[in-house]
Order: structure tokens, then C-alpha cells, then sequence
């Protein structure tokens, strides 16, 4: 219980400090619209192909929101050492990170139901498969939260996370499948996208919303759910090393 | 390597070593404190106080050693004693976007304490440590004082048995310092056990019950206060200045003044130490005719730095300068 007060109260914590903060909630709203302006525009296919651009947009608001938000959250923390007085604290390390990424990830999902929202008045999502998209979405915010905390704990500045993010999030965007579907890819590039954690939350995504997946269901989930808890695991032990020297 | 089973202290320390590749910062220390003890931790920068504070409390891993707090195997499980300790360290590290309020509910709710207790711990702690006022200011906007004064009050909102303070007073101005000299005077009245590391050797020898002095990740001595004290209790010393002082004069006059111990002190200052009170009209004139034009001649309080000087031969007074340095 008394594990649970801290979890809680750092994710409450973490919200109010940042991710409610103005310039973070119109960060949140402008991204995934102007993403979503975009894709339809460049389309040119007008509001038939809504659906077709969703889970692109969807995805790279959650990516873009998330890492970057936790990535500079968690390194700002480390530099000002406040983030000592959660190490502190007597909760298990896990809980903490767990905690600490709380917040990021559901930043990620509001970031993921502002295009969504905008797709309710252009087009009939009554066909959408929310059951998968829902999961789905959970779990790409997961993933990409926990990149960006693999990427804080493995650097020291502001800057380099920012930086570091980029190195990641732009070869995911273009070999992930969103703007190239994978079986166009060069064959060197092909083993690449399958070793990205947004290639399936993407699939799953596509199969939700207009059955475009290329990739059983299943396998997507088991492949994202993997990356999260190898990500995870990762970033703990970073932790264990880097943080606890 | 072992500690005492049936030992009363509650901070048991034994060959506790810290390596960072090649520099050894702690170096086969063994110390107890005793519960309700305010235990001082005192050497220059670098001597390995931080990782040694750092080590006890979890955030550095020893590379050989027994810590236990309160029987807990702290190397085993570094979180075992993290809920019966509080930590003040060198940096006043809470929120800065957060009110002082704010961060005191929120550091009492990572020790798990429900919402209504932790409003009444804040509010208390708030009026104790006189920052009522500044309740609902955003933390970033306190002063140095304040800062460290809330950074205290974080560290006790869970009402620890043990309370880690490193250097609580370093670069705060002289009120506010004071001030928290009696912050934790009375913690220490209370029963709270303090681990303190401080480069202000006046401050450890007014507060502390007994003192560790660390050179280079070495332990050189501990002891209590009083005991530290003996070698200069009773001496005499003073300190003469003047232009034209030179080293030579020191031989001439230990052999005309026999009984007094001469040493030069610094450049244009002779310090002169006896065990009985020191005429210094004789050695005065003595140096006047010698061509020294003598300034000033002022006796000195021997104190615990002067015992710090000789254990360690370290000037206190370049530690302090240094310290505030690096502190500026």
C-alpha cells in the first residue's frame, strides 16, 4: 500500500510538473494535428483515405509525444539531482521506473486520441477493430516510453537526449512501414524493420483500422509486449550501472 | 571485517571499500554510531566523505565491507534501511516548479504516508523551520537559506531515526547557517541519530557528540569531542606578526625562550605555544632588536582545528577557503 501512495503520487507528480504544463499540453494538441494536416494533404486523396492514414499519424504522435517528453523529463532530473530523492525512496527500482514512466505513457495515448478524434468527423470509423486498436495504442506508448527512458539513462545532457531521440525516432518512422510499406524496402533494410518495436504496433494499428496488417495480430502483440520488457529491462540495468556506481 | 553483534549503535561501518578505477575514494573504513548520537564526518574535498555518506545510504555500491543500519545488511540489499533513513545532501535538490509545500507532501508520500498526514507533517514542519510564509512559493524562487532549510525538512518528513547531513551549512549566509545549527541541535535533542559531514570544524566541534576525521578515503581518527580536545587543553598559543620574520629566528628563539614551542606559522607570522601562560613582552623585544617591526601579537583559543592540523596536517583554514570556493 504504502509502495502504491508512492507510485501514485510520483506519477501525479511528474503530470502537474510537466506534462500539464501549457506549452506541453499544446505540444500534445498542435503535434498530432499538424501530422494529421499533413498526411492528408500530401495524400491527396481527400477523406476516402482517412483511415488509411490513421495509424501513421496515430503512431507518430505517440512516438514523437512520449520520447520526447521523458527522455528530457528523466535527464533534467538526473542533472538537478532531484531524481536522487527518488532513488531514495524505498520502493523497488522497478516500481519507480514504472512510475516515473506513468506519466509518459499516458500522455502518449491523449496524444494518440487527438487524431482519432479528428478522424470521428471526417470519416466512418464504425468498422475500426477498437479492440485491437485500443491495445495497441497502450502499447506503442509503452514501448516508445520506454525507448525514451532507455535513451535518458544512457545520457548525461539535455541536448544529447534530444539528439540521441532523433537518432532513434526518424530510420523507425521511414523503416517501420509508414510512409513505405516493408516489402518495398531495399532486402538489406528489410531485417531492420523487424527489429523496431513500432513495426508492430504499426501492423496492429493498420489491421484495426482498415485490416491492412501484414503480420498475424498475435505475433504483432507478442512483438511489441517483447521489446517493452526487453526496453525495460535494459533501462534498469543502465540504472544499476550508470545511476548506482 | 566483521562487526559487533551485540553493539548499540545503529550506523555500523566495517572496512568499507569504494574504488573509482584507479583511486581508491574510501579506503578500509570502520566507524559505529551510536543511536541518538550526532556523529561528525570531517576531512577536505576529496577525501572521500560524499561516497562514503553516498554508500551508506544506497546511491554508490561498496566494493568491499559491512554496512548495516539498525541490523539491516545494507550491501546485501542497498533499499533495506532506505525507510528509516533521511538524507540532506550537499545539494538543496528538490523541485524547483513545486511550492515548498508541495515538495514536502510529495517526499512524504514517497515514504508512503497517507494524504492527511502528510498535510499536517508539511504544515508542522513548514512553521517549525519558519517558512510558513513561503508555503506556497515555488521552491525555485527560495532563498540559499530557505532552500536549505526545506531540504531539511524534506529529509525528516518520514521522522527518520537516522538523518544524513552533507555539509548542511556551506554557502548560506551567517544567520541563516545559524539557524540551522539550531535546526539541528534540537533533531539531535530529540533523539534523531546525525551522520554530518561538515568542512566548518567549529561547527563540529560545537554540535557533535564525536568526530571521524578522513584523509584520502583513510580514516586517521574518531573520537569524542572532549577526548579530541585533551592535547590542547591547557596550552597556551599565540600568534605574532610582523614584517622581516623569517624562518631562521625560529632556532634562536626556542633556544632563548626554552620551554616555549615556536613554529613558523605563515609568511610574517610566528606562532608561539607553551603549556603555561606566554609573557610576550621578552620575545617582543627579543624580534624589535633583530630588526622585525612586530604588528601584532594576539592570543589564540586552541581549538579543535588546531587538533585537525596536527592529526592531518592539513591547514584548516585552506580547507574552509577551498570549500567556500568551490561552494561559490
Amino acid at each position: 500500500m504504502k509502495a502504491w501512495i508512492a507510485f501514485w503520487n510520483i506519477v501525479l507528480k511528474d503530470m502537474r510538473a510537466y506534462y500539464l504544463k501549457p506549452p506541453n499540453i499544446s505540444w500534445g494538441l498542435i503535434f498530432p494535428v499538424a501530422w494529421t494536416a499533413m498526411f492528408f494533404i500530401k495524400s491527396g486523396r481527400g477523406l476516402d483515405d482517412v483511415l488509411g492514414l490513421l495509424p501513421g499519424v496515430v503512431a507518430i504522435s505517440i512516438l514523437f509525444g512520449t520520447t520526447s517528453m521523458l527522455a528530457v523529463t528523466v535527464t533534467f532530473e538526473k542533472k538537478g539531482r532531484s531524481f536522487e530523492r527518488l532513488l531514495l525512496a524505498p520502493i523497488s527500482l522497478e516500481l519507480l521506473m514504472l512510475a516515473k514512466t506513468g506519466g509518459a505513457i499516458l500522455f502518449g495515448v491523449v496524444n494518440a486520441l487527438v487524431p482519432v478524434a479528428i478522424a470521428l468527423f471526417l470519416a466512418d470509423l464504425s468498422g475500426v477493430a477498437w479492440g485491437a486498436v485500443v491495445p495497441a495504442v497502450v502499447l506503442i506508448a509503452i514501448a516508445s516510453t520506454f525507448m525514451g527512458l532507455f535513451i535518458a539513462v544512457s545520457v548525461s545532457e539535455i541536448f544529447e537526449a534530444q539528439t540521441f531521440s532523433n537518432f532513434f525516432r526518424f530510420p523507425m518512422i521511414f523503416l517501420c512501414g509508414l510512409f513505405f510499406p516493408i516489402a518495398a524496402l531495399p532486402v538489406f533494410l528489410k531485417p531492420l524493420a523487424y527489429v523496431l518495436p513500432l513495426t508492430y504496433g504499426v501492423d496492429i494499428l493498420k489491421g484495426g483500422f482498415h485490416g491492412g496488417n501484414i503480420m498475424p495480430l498475435a505475433l504483432d502483440f507478442v512483438g511489441i509486449c517483447l521489446f517493452c520488457m526487453v526496453l525495460f529491462y535494459f533501462s534498469l540495468k543502465n540504472i544499476h550501472k550508470k545511476w548506482i556506481v | 571485517m566483521t562487526t559487533d553483534p551485540s553493539s548499540s549503535a545503529i550506523i555500523e561501518v566495517g572496512e568499507l571499500t569504494k574504488r573509482f578505477g584507479d583511486v581508491t575514494a574510501v579506503d578500509h573504513a570502520s566507524f559505529q554510531v551510536e543511536r541518538g548520537e550526532l556523529f561528525g564526518f570531517l576531512g577536505p574535498n576529496g577525501a572521500g566523505k560524499t561516497t562514503t555518506i553516498n554508500t551508506l545510504i544506497g546511491l554508490a555500491r561498496p566494493d568491499s565491507g559491512i554496512i548495516r543500519i539498525d541490523g539491516l545488511d545494507c550491501c546485501k540489499n542497498p533499499k533495506a534501511a532506505q525507510h528509516l533513513i533521511g538524507v540532506v545532501p550537499d545539494e538543496s535538490n528538490l523541485y524547483p516548479e513545486l511550492t515548498g509545500f508541495d515538495n514536502l507532501c510529495f517526499c512524504a508520500a514517497l515514504y508512503g504516508m497517507g494524504k492527511p498526514a502528510r498535510i499536517a507533517r508539511a504544515t508542522q514542519l513548514l512553521k517549525d523551520f519558519d517558512l510558513s510564509k513561503a508555503a506556497h512559493r515555488k521552491f525555485g524562487g527560495y532563498s540559499k537559506g530557505m532552500k536549505r532549510k526545506l531540504a531539511i525538512a524534506a529529509g525528516i518528513v518520514h521522522n527518520p531515526p537516522v538523518l544524513f547531513l552533507d555539509e548542511p551549512t556551506t554557502g548560506i549566509d551567517v544567520a541563516s547557517a545559524r539557524n540551522i545549527r539550531q535546526l539541528l541541535a534540537d533533531l539531535h535533542r530529540s533523539g534523531t541519530t546525525i551522520f554530518l559531514t561538515t568542512h566548518y570544524i567549529e561547527e563540529a566541534e560545537r554540535l557533535c557528540d564525536r568526530i571521524a576525521f578522513i584523509v584520502n578515503g583513510r580514516i586517521v581518527k574518531i573520537d569524542h569531542v572532549a577526548s579530541l580536545l585533551k592535547p590542547v587543553q591547557g596550552r597556551y598559543a599565540t600568534l605574532i606578526n610582523g614584517s622581516g620574520l623569517n624562518p631562521s629566528f625560529i632556532g634562536e628563539l626556542s633556544s632563548s625562550f626554552p620551554g616555549l614551542d615556536f613554529q613558523q606559522h605563515s609568511q610574517d607570522r610566528i606562532r608561539v605555544e607553551s603549556s603555561s601562560p606566554i609573557h610576550i613582552g621578552p620575545i617582543v623585544k627579543f624580534l624589535e632588536d633583530k630588526g622585525v617591526a612586530v604588528t601584532e601579537a594576539r592570543r589564540v583559543q586552541l581549538s579543535l582545528e588546531d587538533v585537525f592540523v596536527q592529526i592531518t596536517g592539513i591547514e584548516a583554514d585552506a580547507m574552509q577557503k577551498e570549500k567556500m570556493k568551490a561552494a561559490a
